[in-house]
């Protein structure tokens, strides 16, 4: 079935120069393991495919039940530089949560996610 | 029950709340109260100030903040360590002084100052003598912007301020100090902690980066639940009460809104950083990973599990330099239709733009409304039937002129362009400097501190 990520984490990002930092936390602890299988490097570069320059970087916080994402070139060349209305990448955390991941049914229902509306 | 030491943040940038500094000396039971002011952009508009007059360069809001609790200072021992000094960390240290006198301290208030951060006096020295200063993303050597740099700063340690508070400063003024830092050095101070004991240096640095940006980890900007965070009108800057085994509690003063949870505690850990195993400070790499939240009582957050390396061998240098000029024009669009409107105005407008011959590094359009915040990722209609769409468009480039007759071109575009525009008084926007950065390293032993105690 079809998760929505806005509806099973939160999440907070901003800049170090031209790399947008994006964490992504757990709304439930039993919640992690799933997002960490399913939210892959590879998962994050194809959502952003285009969006940004270069490489997606992740690292794991089990213990906060939280992922880290670096996004490379992501920023038109970082905060003074860009143009952009979020030059500063402060709303890549819910860009990234428009991701949809596909679960099992049987999973989801024995994780109690919610259905995507 | 062991002794514990509270240091709060009162102020997570420059222009951050006001009342948030007396929030925090009056009501919460401080031992200390750091503050940060600097942004890496803030550096090079001081920089430019201390050029037009010698006597600036700091932050200007500073000495009266400081005049404004001057009881929680000198009556119940709080003490005040800010990174206020910019450029001129002298020159904010005796306005400070000043400002003091005036509010009735008399001669007592002891202000340490801390500098060496400063590098654009040396900075030639220092290429000279083989420092390349790269950029530490691309490795291109510094000398290629060299005749536009307009501020080069270090980001300095805990070791300055720790000496200014152990020499009886009442209040320290720093220069660009890593933020985290003018948490540790109170908390070396209070409780000893040796400059090797690299556990407890993570625990002090980590506290830090919690309470760094303010009330953003007491419910401001929280995603979590955010409906319910109540009375944010109040929000309770943040206070982390330390002990000495380096656990930490998170809270803020009581009465106050926000709120103090894991998951507030948590969005704040994660932000803006890199690898959590190896979170580079100029005091210990921190290690994240071992961390533990847990909700002690309501509005207090503990943590435990901080882990340490030794320090980097390097420092972090932040070059500014001078990038061109920028200016930006805004008009919006009504429904029916709004972003096709808005659209067209786009094309219209970059049409002329290209007939007038003017060159740009850089130009982006945005339609506010229609997916400017995620950019490629949002929905391809998300827009389509939006009540209104603000037309966003911003210019970069070295020549000046190009850029200045830009702001021109945005509001003919009321009569001579689609229908069922206003909002057109942002029209004609006011050309920018740009001022990019450079980061860098520099081997620790180039950067002397030296720390003065004034009274």
């Amino acid at each position: 079935m079809k998760v929505r990520l806005v509806d099973i984490a939160h999440a907070r990002s901003g800049d170090k120069g031209n790399i947008a930092n994006v964490g992504v936390i757990a709304l439930k602890p039993e919640w992690y393991p799933l997002i960490a299988r399913e939210l892959t490097a590879d998962r994050v570069a194809a959502h952003y495919a285009g969006a940004i320059k270069g490489r997606v970087e992740r690292f794991e916080l089990a213990n906060l039940h939280a992922l880290n994402f670096l996004l490379h070139g992501a920023l038109d060349g970082g905060g003074t530089l860009s143009l952009r209305t979020d030059a500063q990448g402060k709303v890549f955390s819910t860009s990234m949560l428009r991701i949809v991941l596909d679960v099992p049914d049987a999973e989801a229902r024995a994780l109690g996610l919610p259905d995507a509306p | 029950m062991s002794r514990t030491v509270r240091v709060g943040c009162g102020a997570g940038m420059w222009g951050d709340d006001l009342d948030a500094p007396r929030q925090l000396a009056e009501r919460g039971q401080l031992d200390y109260l750091m503050l940060d002011y600097l942004a890496e952009v803030t550096m090079s508009i001081l920089q430019k100030q201390r050029s037009r007059d010698p006597s600036a360069g700091y932050a200007r809001d500073f000495p009266a903040t400081v005049a404004g609790i001057l009881g929680p200072i000198l009556e119940h021992g709080v003490k005040v360590v800010a990174d206020a000094g910019g450029v001129n960390p002298r020159g904010c240290a005796e306005a400070t002084i000043a400002a003091a006198a005036k509010a009735g301290a008399g001669g007592r208030l002891r202000v340490g100052v801390v500098t060496g951060d400063d590098l654009l006096p040396r900075l030639d020295a220092l290429l000279a003598a083989g420092h390349a200063l790269a950029h530490m993303e691309t490795g291109a050597p510094l000398s290629s912007v060299r005749d536009r740099v307009v501020a080069a700063n270090a980001y300095i340690g805990a070791d300055g301020p720790l000496e200014a508070l152990t020499r009886g400063a009442h209040v320290v003024v720093t220069g660009r100090c890593a933020d985290a830092s003018l948490t540790l050095a109170p908390l070396r101070h209070a409780f000893g902690w040796g400059g090797d004991d690299w556990a407890r240096m993570a625990a002090g640095m980590i506290a830090g980066h919690v309470i760094e940006c303010g009330a953003q980890c007491t419910g401001g900007n929280c995603l979590h639940d955010w409906r319910t965070i109540p009375d944010m009108a109040n929000i309770g800057y943040p206070i982390a009460e330390v002990s000495d085994d380096g656990s930490v509690v998170f809270t803020k003063p009581d009465g106050t809104g926000g709120r103090v949870s894991v998951p507030s505690v948590t969005e704040q850990l994660v932000y803006e950083i890199g690898d959590p195993r190896a979170y580079m400070t100029p005091d210990v790499v921190c290690d994240f990973t071992g961390l533990q939240l847990e909700q002690s009582a309501p509005d207090r957050v503990r943590m435990t599990g901080a882990r340490g390396t030794p320090k980097p061998e390097m420092l972090k240098v932040s070059v500014a330099y001078q990038a061109g000029w920028k200016a930006f024009g805004t008009l919006t669009y009504a429904w029916p239709d709004a972003a096709d409107k808005a659209r067209m105005a786009d094309r219209v407008l970059r049409e002329r733009l290209e007939r007038l011959g003017l060159r740009f590094d850089e130009i982006v359009s945005e339609f506010v409304g229609a997916g400017a915040a995620h950019g490629a990722v949002t929905p391809t209609h998300a827009g389509d039937d939006a009540p209104e769409v603000m037309y966003r468009i911003g210019v970069r480039g070295m020549n000046k002129a190009h850029v200045e007759r830009f702001t021109r071109e945005v509001a003919p575009l009321v009569l001579n362009g689609p229908p069922s525009v206003t909002g057109y008084a942002q029209a004609r926007g006011k050309v920018e400097e740009v001022v990019a950065f450079w980061p860098a390293l520099i081997r620790r032993d180039a950067v002397t501190v030296s720390v003065e105690v004034l009274q």
